[in-house]
């Protein structure tokens, strides 16, 4: 396999992708946003609970696409989970950081951790979209939009 | 004229075993590995004698078209007109009075809804189309429906992607202005039978257009004996430049429709009061066209002609037979589109595995292939598939790149398994 491919398609994604975490609807959620690829039809629901101290204490997720986002949107909730909304968007913003190239994460200084592995993503411009999405549908509900497109 | 005499020099037999080495980017490398073009019903690879008559243009005779009295807009007159009468030749039109440039298979189709449909369509009135279309010859109807009120009605399809033709012919009414099918599908393969259709538009006075953007490059089109009244088709799917087209409409039809874009060509004399409109094919033609876009799609006519649509078609089917047994055989691969009457593209699924994952696994083995909806969004729904990986070949696609592709389709298996 060559680098880039083992890079990116790593055991752990094809693991979260396969049997993903938080795969599931929150009923009552606190809030919720549907986020939509139109161009390759990835669609995930993502919902949060938020507390009075604006902690998410939980968060879930259902829908389709590739293994890219799938696993993106799983690791993502495992990663939230018991975070302030300050946090969250502060990796949030990191992710969209890394996966776009502007951010080295073996090199700045950051909180990705296990996130690392979609770092790859940065050498495929047509792939960033799919990494993105259900952090944008994540932020788009801790904000209360209902909606979120990457197109 | 220097430049004609160029243009037509190269008209002479090109035989297709070895007319791949008229492309040069099939000399370069995809991340390492050999570029595999499996991407043809997208945007097709271009040869180099286009090139040269698209360069020659900009480097020896770029001038404005049906203005200038100097020899080098006189030179790029001809040749542009050159071009036209060469996409008359090949999709046999009456008169390149019935070739309009266009700046593609989408702007053909837009300027038949903006002109025939505008004039033509009105409340309660219907319009056919099918369900494998491109969302170029849904949309433009679907706007000029809810514009007009009027009522988009849908051929069904078989589960292998073939017409219902009965459902088709029940739907034919008083009511129908006009019928819009695609003449082979991008996403499926599936070759409509477009001269039935046409014959049974006809026979209750419906006009037909047929979008013919994938056929061209792989079959010979004879718009008098298919007797349809539109024809729209792309450069760039027929290994001629981007941004260029032609919409092939009948002179009666040509010469009964409103114009479309007002500017300058499209006339004969204007004032503040009152403008005369030019003759066809001009009066279509607002504003300075795609002069070097055309010139290009006329030597990539003369190209497909100078290899021939027998040696392409017989090529192809060969293609087609190798590609379908060969992806068949792999582990939980699903081809989508199994037509009897296909033209050379495989559309396919596989267990487990999104096509944009595959679709990144073969581009990181150098194979190009399409992955999405392809622009069908209806038809997607029908079959009931997000998505599917689409590997389309054309005259110079080698048995290697398909062996290419299945390889890389096995390390997918492996890597998902």
């Amino acid at each position: 396999m060559n680098d880039k491919m083992s890079q990116l398609y790593q055991q752990v994604l094809l693991d979260h992708n396969k049997t993903p975490r938080n795969y599931r609807e929150l009923e009552n959620a606190d809030q919720e946003s549907l986020g939509y690829n139109p161009l390759c039809g990835d669609k995930y629901k993502v919902f949060v609970n938020i507390d009075e101290q604006d902690i998410v204490t939980d968060v879930t997720f259902i829908g389709d696409g590739c293994a890219i986002s799938k696993a993106s949107a799983s690791m993502m909730t495992n990663i939230a989970k018991g975070k302030h909304v300050d946090e969250i968007d502060s990796l949030y913003h990191q992710f969209h950081d890394m996966v776009r190239g502007k951010l080295d994460p073996d090199t700045d200084p950051n909180d990705l951790g296990h996130l690392k592995i979609f770092a790859g993503v940065r050498d495929l411009p047509a792939r960033v979209k799919c990494a993105v999405l259900s952090w944008h549908t994540l932020n788009a509900a801790i904000k209360g939009k209902e909606k979120v497109s990457t197109e | 004229m220097a430049a004609l005499s160029t243009l037509k020099a190269q008209t002479r037999s090109i035989d297709i075993a070895t007319c791949r080495d008229d492309f040069p980017v099939f000399s370069r490398e995809v991340h390492g590995k050999p570029l595999a073009y499996l991407d043809s019903a997208a945007s097709s690879q271009m040869p180099e004698p286009v090139m040269r008559a698209y360069t020659d243009y900009h480097s020896r005779y770029h001038a404005n078209v049906h203005r200038g009295v100097h020899l080098l807009s006189q030179e790029a007159t001809e040749a542009m007109e050159a071009a036209r009468e060469s996409m008359r030749e090949l999709i046999n039109a009456r008169s390149g009075k019935e070739v309009i440039f266009t700046s593609g298979t989408t702007d053909a189709i837009n300027l038949v809804m903006q002109t025939y449909g505008r004039s033509q369509i009105g409340e309660g009135d219907e319009i056919i189309i099918s369900t494998m279309e491109h969302h170029s010859n849904i949309v433009p109807w679907r706007m000029l429906c809810d514009e007009k009120k009027a009522v988009l009605k849908v051929i069904p399809i078989s589960d292998d992607g073939v017409i219902d033709m009965e459902a088709y012919e029940s739907m034919l009414s008083d009511r129908t202005r006009l019928v819009g099918i695609v003449h082979v599908s991008n996403t499926l393969g599936t070759i409509n039978p477009v001269k039935e259709i046409t014959r049974l538009a006809h026979s209750r006075d419906i006009p037909v257009l047929i979008d013919g953007a994938q056929a061209v490059s792989h079959m010979k089109v004879d718009v008098q004996d298919i007797d349809c009244d539109f024809f729209a088709t792309s450069g760039h799917k027929m290994f001629g430049p981007t941004g260029i087209g032609i919409l092939y409409g009948k002179e009666e039809m040509l010469s009964k429709m409103p114009p479309y874009r007002g500017g300058g060509d499209m006339i004969i004399s204007v004032s503040f009061d009152e403008v005369l409109f030019n003759d066809l094919p001009y009066k279509f033609e607002a504003g300075t066209p795609n002069i070097s876009g055309a010139i290009g799609m006329g030597k990539a006519a003369e190209y497909i002609q100078a290899i021939g649509y027998d040696a392409i078609r017989h090529k192809e089917q060969e293609l087609l037979k190798y590609a379908t047994e060969k992806l068949s055989a792999i582990d939980g691969l699903r081809i989508i589109g199994t037509a009897p009457e296909k033209s050379s593209v495989v559309s396919f699924v596989m267990d487990g595995i999104h096509p944009h994952d595959i679709g990144t696994i073969l581009d990181l083995e150098g194979v190009a292939v399409r992955t999405g909806h392809h622009c069908t969004q209806p038809l997607m729904d029908r079959l009931g598939v997000v998505a599917t990986t689409r590997a389309s070949m054309a005259m110079y696609t080698r048995k290697e790149e398909i062996d290419q592709l299945t390889a890389a389709l096995q390390k997918a298996v492996e890597i998902f398994k």
